[in-house]
């Protein structure tokens, strides 16, 4: 075990953890941060994707310890139902979910596609979002929902 | 925990918002102890109260076993009782899948909410609305026929000034009103006697209402069961080779008892697990652990050869019949043209993203579970035959699952939980690692089918036969589930059968035959290749293949392939509509087919098929691309037609489409699950892959609907088509027939070869 600090979502954070822990536990678990889910702990389905050093990674195969001091921004840093960010905005207007459970993935994935490139073409947004999987089958609704969040025509 | 305990009548006076803290509930909350109890303490069918709750501030809760997988029931039930209400659907909430809040209307599968719990819902809501009146009658002093509502509030016609709304009716209290209730779960009939509206005056019903479930799910506020933790939890894993599951012959717990958090190793029977204080700690332990395993005792096939043997050569355990009419094979033999043809649909998964999970807490003789199953009431059964205690003593809490796609009909993860928690006395959450989930969630069967056809001098089908080979569900129903089985328990049938529409039985023709052998498939241990329904169960395959024959023969009589199947639909006017929106939705231009070759790389065509299921019909139209030398497939766009009665949220329905559509693709060019004799070898997302974004076609999506017609589900018959539909369209293109899914390159390889030898 050993002290970890974290910088999550704005705020630093302290963990006591085993240094080699997945980032994607010690969210969940020490931080109580829902919105990254466990997929499939093999960097294949993108459901655990946060933000770290401003890139989508899969916090399943990040161990903590390389976050350390590091910004690491969750779906829970984006917004809330009281304050939305507008891609969250988006995906409820396009209603572009079915069970929502990939959809942190989907979401954290076109929100570090936005910050480098904020009017991106649809193969772009294909291109980006091309690691993540949805099993309800709901692309044709995330691909409106992010051209919506970057202020195009959808 | 004691003072936690507060009755439905404070939670009424709270307004009716039963958005309480999932950890809240102490095992034993009684929320209906006020309520007339039916034997256990359990809400009672006839009682109105235990349907439909008036808040003080005027907001209206429906109880439902049914439950939000993700394909918007929730706000499509809310949609029902507010229209009955006449009350604005942002005033409803729905409280789901609580087993000891509400009424058993059968597990969420099958596409049948809409269909089954919808008139429950809408009667209640009915029934509530009369009662409100009376009431609203003393009050005001004025005849029932003279009173109209809006948006909750009362008020006698001619005198707008004399109103009173349901919360200053009956807000906070109880209605104490018997209602009608005959038969059970889904055949569940309610309030028979009282007239709900007429569809023709529907207002909220209807209307593309936003999901409201979805806000807390793209903010991460949402308690999916993943997300439930409950104080003093532990965290266990299940130790399952994707192989065989044979008894454990050695369990060396000095492998794992340096991993710190470690609590305990569990064994009983062939169930093998480890508990730790973190999730970290009980992964590692999972990993670590030196299990040594006995010799199966059971006989797998190893490859698909040995399967299809299996399949055609097992007496069948039952029969499914869809249609017996004329002397089939009688005239068969007398028509002036043959075909035949035999089609293979692999083992699928279902794939959900997230893979299973539960937390379970067993006190003695009481248990809470928490989970994201299909059916509580059925997880809750299964606990109770695991456990040896009585149904009554467990409560399931639904939460947001993964989409299961009827994977969560079977709640494997429950009762590991259940027994992990048990043999530490403590609260256990388990997940599934994804190679458990690919390794065991239990598959979509395998089947084969062979379809032979005559046509007479006429150029018209006289004689149709068609016989699906199927695995049955050894996973359903009252089947053991895998902890049931590896701690001992024996299934006591031979599960469940595959379905049996699908294979052309739409179709007026004269002497037809359309079955389904389910051939026997439980073993002597657990296997991977355990089954169970995979949505739309068995009808992707069947209509693959009829429709894939019925294609064979128009394009042999030079007949357009829509016209052709009209010529059989003429007394199903539905039937008829839905194909001819989807030919008119994608400008389809008569044709003959295969299209004519080219001499590029790359190929195009597109092609037609239909299904009806459960009362609902859906006709598709693919377009696809191939690539002549590598065989890849990809489809451009897929459009379709759907119909399922009278629509009740079109924006519901149409994004149930859309996905439906999606997975159809996915599996139709993706998905096999890969096995040898042994256990599963697909175990990961790049050994089994499913369709990512670059590969999602365009999607046309026609509704019609039907307001003549009870509401429908939607969440199955529109992925039917789709694998039929793209195989038409790939013959369409190069000619070459595909007789079994998925249409991988290599397949599409050997059947434009086969194509072009038989020309030559």
């Amino acid at each position: 075990m050993a002290r970890i600090s974290l910088k999550v979502n704005g705020k630093v954070r302290t963990v006591d953890a085993d240094p080699d822990t997945p980032l994607l536990y010690v969210l969940r678990n020490d931080l109580s941060l829902n919105g990254p889910k466990f997929g499939c702990g093999l960097a294949q389905c993108g459901s655990c994707t946060v933000i770290m050093d401003g890139k989508a990674v899969r916090s399943c195969v990040t161990e903590v310890k390389s976050a350390a001091d590091r910004p690491v921004t969750t779906l829970e840093g984006l917004g809330s139902t009281k304050k939305l960010h507008p891609l969250q905005k988006a995906f409820i207007d396009e209603q572009a979910l079915q069970c929502g459970y990939c959809i942190n993935g989907f979401i954290m994935s076109a929100k570090a596609l936005l910050d480098t490139t904020p009017k991106p073409t649809d193969a772009q947004i294909k291109e980006a979002l091309a690691g993540n999987l949805c099993r309800c089958g709901t692309h044709t609704r995330i691909l409106r929902a992010v051209k919506r969040a970057s202020g195009q025509k959808v | 925990m004691k003072d936690l305990e507060f009755s439905r009548r404070q939670l009424l006076k709270a307004g009716g918002a039963l958005i309480v803290s999932f950890n809240l509930f102490p095992p034993a909350f009684d929320l209906f102890a006020q309520s007339a109890p039916v034997a256990g303490g359990l809400p009672d069918p006839t009682q109105l109260d235990s349907w439909i709750a008036v808040g003080q501030d005027g907001t209206v809760t429906v109880f439902t076993s049914k439950v939000e997988l993700g394909t918007g029931i929730e706000t499509a039930l809310a949609q029902i009782a507010a229209e009955e209400l006449d009350i604005s659907w942002k005033k409803i909430k729905v409280d789901m899948g609580d087993t000891q809040k509400t009424i058993d209307q059968a597990t969420t599968s099958g596409s049948r909410t809409i269909e089954r719990a919808g008139p429950q819902i809408r009667q209640a809501a009915a029934a509530a609305r009369k009662e409100l009146l009376r009431l609203a009658a003393e009050k005001l002093k004025a005849p029932v026929d003279k009173l109209t509502v809006k948006d909750g509030v009362v008020s006698v016609a001619g005198s707008p000034s004399k109103k009173i709304s349901y919360a200053q009716l009956i807000g906070g209290k109880r209605f104490n009103v018997t209602i009608q209730a005959e038969g059970r779960a889904g055949e569940l009939k309610l309030a028979q006697d009282v007239k709900a509206k007429d569809p023709k005056d529907y207002e909220t019903v209807g209307q593309p209402v936003p999901r409201f479930d979805l806000p807390p799910k793209v903010t991460g506020e949402a308690v999916y069961v993943h997300d439930v933790r409950i104080p003093g939890m532990l965290h266990g894993r299940v130790i399952r080779p994707p192989v065989i599951n044979t008894a454990p012959v050695g369990v060396d717990e000095d492998s794992v008892k340096n991993i710190p958090g470690l609590v305990k190793v569990v064994r009983q029977g062939s169930f093998v697990a480890v508990v730790a204080k973190t999730e970290w700690a009980a992964i590692q332990a999972a990993k670590a652990i030196k299990v040594t395993w006995a010799k199966p005792a059971t006989k797998l096939p190893a490859n698909r050869e040995e399967l299809d043997a299996y399949l055609t050569g097992t007496k069948s355990f039952t029969t499914l019949k869809a249609i017996e009419k004329g002397d089939p094979a009688g005239t068969l033999a007398k028509t002036k043209k043959q075909y035949e043809a035999t089609f293979r649909w692999p083992f699928q998964m279902h794939g959900m993203i997230g893979p299973s999970c539960a937390v379970a807490d067993v006190q003695g003789e009481k248990a809470t579970v928490w989970s994201g199953c299909q059916g509580p009431f059925r997880t809750r059964a299964s606990i109770a035959g695991l456990l040896k205690i009585p149904e009554e003593n467990i409560r399931v809490i639904y939460h947001d699952g993964s989409g299961s796609y009827g994977r969560l009909s079977n709640d494997d993860g429950a009762e590991d939980a259940a027994l992990l928690s048990r043999a530490v006395g403590a609260p256990v959450r388990v997940q599934w690692s994804r190679q458990d989930e690919h390794g065991w969630e239990p598959k979509g069967p395998a089947q084969l089918q062979k379809v032979k056809a005559g046509v007479d001098g006429e150029g018209k089908i006289a004689a149709w036969e068609f016989t699906d080979y199927s695995l049955p569900w050894t996973v359903a129903g009252t089947m053991m589930l895998l902890a049931s089985e590896q701690i001992g328990m024996k299934p006591k049938a031979q599960g469940q059968g595959n379905g049996n529409q699908g294979g052309g039985e739409i179709y007026a023709f004269e002497n037809t035959k359309v079955i389904a052998e389910e051939i026997p498939w439980l073993q002597p241990e657990p296997i991977p290749l355990r089954t169970s329904n995979l949505r739309a169960p068995g009808q992707l395959s069947r209509c693959f293949a009829s429709e894939s024959l019925l294609n064979e023969i128009a394009a042999d009589l030079g007949v357009d392939p829509v016209e052709f199947r009209l010529r059989y639909l003429t007394s199903d006017a539905r039937a008829m509509d839905v194909l001819k929106a989807v030919a008119e939705k994608s400008q389809w231009q008569k044709r003959r087919q295969p299209a004519a070759a080219s001499n590029s790389a790359t190929a195009n065509g597109r092609g037609v098929a239909m299904t009806r299921r459960a009362g609902g019909y859906a006709a598709a139209i693919a377009d696809v691309e191939v690539n002549k030398p590598t065989g890849k497939v990809t489809v451009q766009r897929v459009t379709l037609a759907h119909d399922c009665g009278l629509i009740v949220n079109p924006d519901g329905v149409k994004n149930q489409v859309e996905g439906n559509i999606v997975q159809g693709v996915s599996r139709a060019l993706l998905e096999e699950v890969t096995f040898d004799g042994t256990g599963v070898t697909s175990l990961d997302w790049s050994s089994y892959p499913i369709l990512k974004f670059p590969d999602i076609p365009a999607l046309d999506i026609v509704l019609i609907n039907r307001k003549d017609v009870a509401p429908l589900g939607a969440g199955e018959l529109s992925t039917v088509p789709v694998p039929a539909a793209i195989a038409n369209a790939i013959f369409d293109a190069t000619g070459a027939r595909l007789r079994e899914v998925p249409f991988t390159p290599a397949r599409v390889l050997a059947a434009m070869k086969a194509t072009e030898s038989q020309k030559s």
